[in-house]
């Protein structure tokens, strides 16, 4: 698609500015053009660009005691990590969290959107949301706005009359009930870790310990995951931080560095 | 990759579809049941996106209920079928579900029926049919060995030599299938075939 620009030329000199200080400000505005021949590809990479939080690894699992979530921190715009200390875990309510994955506004948004339906739900019908109905309510919004260029990827988690509940919600529509999710480019490389250590009859700590490994795997493989490995427990009691470890220090936590063997030294040269 | 067929036999009617939930390369879920019970004596199998395969089914099957309930007379299957296809064909020109749609359903009346519907709004009633890449497989498969006024048995037998060849012959075979039935005596589960088993959970 090729953009008329043409009207746009020729407003500036229409009117002209009479002396400096008025000059400015009587003009009419204009702005570079970016020199592209494809204006909306050119708008849609940008945009691309500049959606942080893309990366991602996060995590959720339902086991004997409750529901496990975890995530990494990193946000990044394209190659470049914009931030390292990213909340990708997000409070709904003391019961039910939402992990995020895409882009980081339409996470933040529609959560925040989301816990302020919760409460309204727990106002209107003096009981809590159940997680079931909190993730509907998310993928019908999502689902309305469909095709319309949101990025969203989330797992519902949380606790209710019915026990712990897990969904995994898009903004694709796709809304999938389920015992283990994980979502984000890191996903991949934290489902073999999480697949091969799962089981049900886990304890709390086991499960935390799978959970913050799951992470610092995905964090090890995937350039866009990266920062702190925080784990979150949702038991019947509501939710609770356990733990934020730097994957760096879980590296070198998980893999002590060991002396190796020196297989040369370098030596003084005798003589000439 | 998905998966949908399902044939019509001597008293009854049968739609298998597969149970994954695929994204790009990831398998989300290998037990998502895509046949919904549409009423007591209906089943509609959906595969496509699952946004809309999700929405468009419950939303199929919330109206049904509410012409039901004004009524007091529920829907035949030929009507449902007619009615799917008339939403389906309305949202066409407007925002498409993709969807597709094998609609299973007994009547006193007409006894057993099955009905194919595409995305585009088609509609044919069918004695077996099928959607996705399965197809390529289940359609050669039933066309050699379906028989009109086949007996339970005979349409399991089918139906597992047409999973079987899936499994074998598909790069992207999906391992698990859900088997419905739908008969005189009402639609119901009538069994899984699983080669992969999520890790049991007790449901709470």
């Amino acid at each position: 698609m090729k953009l008329d620009t043409t009207g746009l030329e020729s407003l500036p000199t229409l009117i002209a500015p009479q002396n400096d200080v008025v000059g400015d400000l009587s003009a009419a505005p204009s702005f570079d053009l970016p020199n592209s021949n494809d204006f909306d590809g050119f708008v849609k990479e940008a945009i691309q660009m500049v959606k942080p939080a893309k990366g991602t690894t996060t995590l959720a699992f339902i086991f004997k005691e409750g529901v496990m979530v975890a995530a990494d921190s990193r946000a990044s715009m394209g190659g470049y990590i914009s931030s390292q200390s990213v909340k990708k875990i997000i409070e709904i309510n003391p019961y039910m969290l939402g992990t995020m994955a895409g882009g980081a506004a339409d996470c933040q948004f529609w959560h925040r959107n989301l816990g302020i339906k919760c409460r309204l739900h727990e106002l209107a019908n003096k009981r809590r949301i159940s997680v079931t109905g909190a993730s509907k309510l998310l993928a019908n919004i999502l689902y309305s706005y469909r095709g319309m260029g949101l990025s969203v990827g989330t797992m519902i988690a949380g606790w209710d009359e019915t026990g712990p509940g897990l969904y995994y919600v898009d903004s694709e529509g796709g809304r999938l009930k389920g015992t283990r999710f994980s979502v984000g480019s890191g996903s991949p490389y934290a489902y073999g870790v999480l697949d091969n250590g799962y089981r049900y009859d886990l304890s709390v700590e086991e499960a935390a310990e799978l959970a913050r490994r799951a992470i610092y795997h995905a964090t090890f493989r995937d350039g866009a995951s990266g920062g702190v490995a925080s784990v979150y427990y949702v038991g019947p009691n509501g939710w609770k931080k356990l733990s934020g470890d730097d994957v760096g220090e879980l590296h070198y936590h998980y893999y002590p560095v060991t002396p190796s063997t020196v297989e040369q030294e370098m030596v003084e040269a005798t003589g000439a | 990759m998905e998966c949908v067929f399902g044939l019509v036999g001597n008293g009854f009617a049968i739609v298998v579809a597969d149970t994954s939930a695929v994204h790009s390369i990831l398998v989300h879920k290998s037990n998502e049941d895509k046949i919904m019970l549409l009423d007591s004596h209906k089943l509609i199998a959906a595969s496509g996106e699952p946004g809309d395969r999700v929405q468009f089914t419950e939303y199929i099957q919330k109206n049904v209920a509410l012409y039901h309930f004004r009524n007091g007379i529920p829907l035949t299957t030929a009507a449902a079928a007619n009615f799917t296809r008339g939403e389906l064909a309305t949202a066409l020109r407007k925002n498409p579900y993709t969807v597709n749609i094998l609609l299973a359903g007994y009547d006193k009346e007409t006894g057993p029926s099955l009905y194919y519907i595409d995305y585009v709004a088609t509609l044919h009633k069918l004695e077996k049919g099928a959607f996705g890449y399965g197809s390529y497989f289940s359609l050669s498969m039933m066309d050699r060995h379906y028989h009109s006024g086949m007996s339970v048995e005979e349409a399991i037998d089918l139906v597992d030599k047409c999973i079987m060849e899936i499994r074998s012959r598909l790069v992207v075979a999906p391992p698990n299938f859900v088997i419905k039935i739908v008969d005189k005596d009402g639609a119901r589960e009538y069994a899984w075939r699983e080669s992969v088993k999520d890790t049991p959970v007790p449901s709470a």
